[in-house]
């Protein structure tokens, strides 16, 4: 391997829909990008956005979260929730310092090898390009607590 | 620290998990490197799931005293109930054991071995972390409904629920069509062996009709499914029949008065007529007819009410409306069948705009003794007799333009035609195919009895239909050009009709069924079964199974054996009194519960109810479906999850990011 930088990746996937999609890749040795570890979570609406959090505070460079496609949620319409808590952890994790493009929602079916593989390769490509993210949610704290805020504006 | 002895296997999968990651240096480093972690065996293993890996498990459970197991192989939904039971037959609670998969997440995908061995590493960390918070669980039992509701009601759907009748258990049928029987009731001879389709398949539809353990729902359609496996809740639509059954004897007179003539665009497949007050067939099963309102003239103007006036009965009812009821069931299979590939698609075929130019189905009506011809193959005109025909396969299939997968009924149904052709006119006749695909019982000698009757094979796509003469003896014909790919030549071959075998596809409405039934389709729109080959009939979603052409394209008796197959598990599961449910669930802490009520409205099960006197909230493990938003959304954390919690969530990323080796404690303070 080069020198290059290999982001790690945590992706997020539903049981029922993108676990199965990179099955499916699997099956049909569709090769991709070799930096994302899955985690299996029952519905995409099982995503506590704390997850999301600890997943870049522990050393991940890019999450995705990835889950059925909006109307063929297997739990009807938990994936609208994981939906909702994407765009908060996006605010959020701009506030806390962190690009937002290193967080990622898929859509993947049952049969969507093919597009679960190719949109992991782009993602760890768009990842890679914005660096390696050396985030260490401790030091941050320290940071913060060492910035002294006004009396007023604290009030 | 992990107090907890955990044994770890790798296994090779032959060589689709050794050929690209090195398995013996992953449960080498396992062993070593997660040995603080409680690893205390770890091993690799030719097969793991052979009977013999499974007893090497078994084994070290019992000699090593392992409190926890992690199988690195294959993805869950293949083996991760095999290995839970080798564990329980070991002696340890299947839910302390992880299967994680490094097979179609790491060998299959990376072809570097470097790559692969170290995603292999961290996966199996992964699941070492994971697998110290797994608990043990008992599988949930609940009682299974008897009741098994067939939907569609064509050959799949009949065979599927006469096999679970005869078995003696209740089965609701219901197809959206006034009569069942499918496209199969449309077909005069079914080959290979030419047996009149009729003849076998209404005596099925009478057993059906008669039978006393089915009822049957014909005009009627699923609206809601809820629930689960063995309980679920089906709302049907009964559209207004405009027929009281009660009364009507189905003399048919309502038929012969109404004066209002309607092109038939399904059973007759747009080729010829019925009434608006119809029967599809004579042999309908029920016998009662339906007013289509669409076209009724009472409906339309006001006046008329012949059907009303000669009615021997008094069966008419103008005033019926559409009625909704609610049925328990406790499973489902699905027979919902397919649509015709519309030939209009393909333009330089000339279908819709060459008058002589027919579409499978249209062709299947002319042939059959009831039909509009009475049997007659003639050109649309009604009276002249072809004199060469020109059969077209592969319409729409096997064409990236349209379909890329090959509709597998299409060459045996062209040969079918090519020898009614032969057999009722005497016609010249040129198939025009790809490839030529016989395959099951009798399909090949079928292919050669047609070539020994002198039809013309020609291996060549068709490029257009054209009515353009350009040559002498062209005139008034249809010409048919396509190049013959084994001579090499271009072809311009003058017929006087042209068939097109069209392809099977999806029906128009496959995303609303299974998004009804919460199973999922694959890109064209089949229904995906639980697994390509050792489980054709159960989806992903318990308790619903799917036969017949719904599932993928398939001649007759391969949708028999598919509802008979389907049947074969229903009556299985029912025969167990209960079913066994994942117990993966969730449940509230009554202590911490703060009584929000945030966690009330994210379940779309309404498990979580509140109760007003403790001002908690509780969830009803019998409605709970284990997904898991709840846990997630609970601001107090006072709702835990079982198999997926929290903390084996968490647990699991430090195993992924390899954390644990480092003894970071990221929590605060």
């Amino acid at each position: 391997m080069s020198d290059q930088f290999e982001p790690v990746i945590i992706g997020f996937t539903c049981n029922w829909c993108s676990y199965r999609a990179a099955d499916m890749a699997g099956m049909g040795r569709i090769k991709y990008a070799p930096n994302i570890r899955l985690i299996r979570l029952m519905c995409s609406g099982r995503l506590d956005p704390t997850f999301v959090i600890k997943a870049f505070a522990g050393g991940a460079d890019g999450v995705l979260v990835s889950g059925c496609h909006p109307g063929d949620c297997h739990y009807i319409e938990q994936n609208y929730k994981a939906m909702r808590r994407f765009y908060l952890l996006k605010k959020l994790l701009t506030q806390m310092g962190i690009e937002p493009g290193r967080l990622k929602l898929l859509w993947a079916s049952a049969a969507e090898g093919q597009i679960f593989a190719d949109e992991v390769t782009k993602f760890t490509e768009e990842v890679r390009a914005l660096g390696p993210l050396h985030w260490n949610p401790t030091a941050a704290l320290e940071a913060e607590s060492a910035f002294h805020q006004p009396a007023e504006v604290a009030a | 620290m992990s107090k907890e002895r955990i044994g770890v296997y790798v296994c090779h999968c032959g060589s689709n998990i050794a050929g690209t990651v090195d398995v013996a240096e992953v449960s080498r480093w396992a062993g070593e490197a997660l040995k603080d972690r409680g690893v205390v065996v770890s091993r690799d293993y030719k097969f793991m799931c052979s009977s013999l890996g499974q007893e090497l498990i078994q084994k070290d459970i019992q000699e090593q005293g392992l409190t926890r197991v992690v199988v690195a192989a294959c993805s869950p939904h293949l083996h991760e109930q095999t290995f839970r039971n080798a564990c329980k037959e070991g002696g340890l609670n299947p839910y302390l054991c992880e299967l994680v998969s490094i097979r179609e997440q790491c060998s299959w995908i990376h072809p570097d071995k470097a790559v692969g061995t170290e995603k292999a590493k961290a996966i199996v960390s992964g699941g070492v972390e994971k697998v110290i918070w797994d608990e043990p669980l008992e599988p949930l039992r609940v009682p299974i409904n008897p009741v098994t509701l067939v939907v569609g009601g064509g050959i799949a759907g009949i065979q599927a629920a006469l096999e679970v009748a005869n078995a003696g258990y209740p089965v609701i049928m219901v197809e959206r069509e006034p009569s069942i029987g499918g496209h199969m009731a449309q077909f005069d001879k079914t080959f290979p062996t030419l047996d009149c389709a009729a003849c076998i398949l209404t005596p099925r539809m009478v057993e059906v009709g008669s039978h006393p353990n089915v009822k049957l729902f014909t005009y009627a359609e699923v609206t809601n499914v809820s629930g689960y496996v063995g309980n679920f809740q089906v709302t049907i639509k009964q559209k207004a029949r405009s027929v009281d059954t009660d009364l009507c004897t189905g003399c048919g007179i309502c038929q012969e008065k109404c004066p209002k003539k309607v092109i038939d665009p399904v059973f007759e497949a747009g080729l010829g007529y019925r009434k608006a007050v119809y029967t599809p067939f004579p042999q309908a099963v029920p016998k009662y007819p339906v007013i289509d309102r669409e076209n009724c003239t009472y409906f339309l103007k006001g006046t008329c009410r012949a059907c009303e006036k000669f009615c021997p009965t008094g069966a008419i009812d103008f005033t019926q409306e559409d009625e909704y009821f609610t049925v328990d069931v406790g499973q489902i299979i699905l027979a919902t069948g397919w649509d015709l590939f519309d030939a209009r698609r393909i333009p330089q075929y000339g279908y819709g705009r060459l008058a002589n130019v027919f579409t499978s189905l249209e062709f299947e009506r002319l042939t059959n003794a009831a039909g509009p011809t009475g049997g007659k193959v003639v050109l649309r005109d009604g009276v002249t007799v072809p004199k060469s025909v020109a059969i077209i396969h592969c319409v729409g299939s096997r064409d990236k333009n349209y379909n890329p997968y090959c509709s597998a009924i299409c060459c045996m149904q062209s040969l079918k035609f090519a020898h009614l052709v032969h057999e009722r006119t005497g016609a010249e006749v040129y198939n025009f195919y790809i490839d030529m695909r016989t395959p099951a019982k009798g399909y090949e000698e079928f292919y050669q009895r047609v070539l020994e009757e002198g039809t013309h094979f020609i291996r060549g796509k068709v490029a257009e239909i054209t009515d353009a003469a350009r040559y002498p003896g062209e005139e008034g014909k249809l010409i048919v050009q396509a190049e013959n790919t084994l001579v090499g030549k271009q072809m311009r071959v003058p017929v006087d009709m042209v068939i097109l075998s069209a392809a099977l596809e999806p029906r128009h409405d496959f995303k609303e069924v299974a998004r009804l039934f919460g199973i999922s389709c694959s890109e064209e729109g089949w229904l995906i079964e639980r697994h390509p080959k050792l489980d054709p009939v159960a989806t992903m979603t318990e308790g619903i199974y799917i036969a017949g052409c719904a599932q993928g394209p398939k001649d007759i008796p391969a949708s028999v054996a598919q509802g008979a197959a389907a049947a074969a598990r229903v009556v299985g599961k029912i025969q167990q009194k209960e079913i066994t449910m994942e117990p993966i669930r969730a449940s509230i802490n009554q202590d911490k519960c703060s009584g929000c009520r945030i966690c009330n409205n994210m379940c779309p099960f309404n498990a979580i109810s509140f109760i007003e006197d403790r001002m908690v909230s509780e969830v009803n493990p019998a409605l709970c479906q284990g997904c898991g938003t709840c846990v997630a959304a609970c601001p107090a954390g006072a709702i835990s999850g079982t198999v997926f919690s929290d903390q084996a969530i968490l647990a699991q990323l430090d195993g992924l990011l390899l954390n644990n080796l480092k003894a970071i404690d990221l929590t605060p303070a």
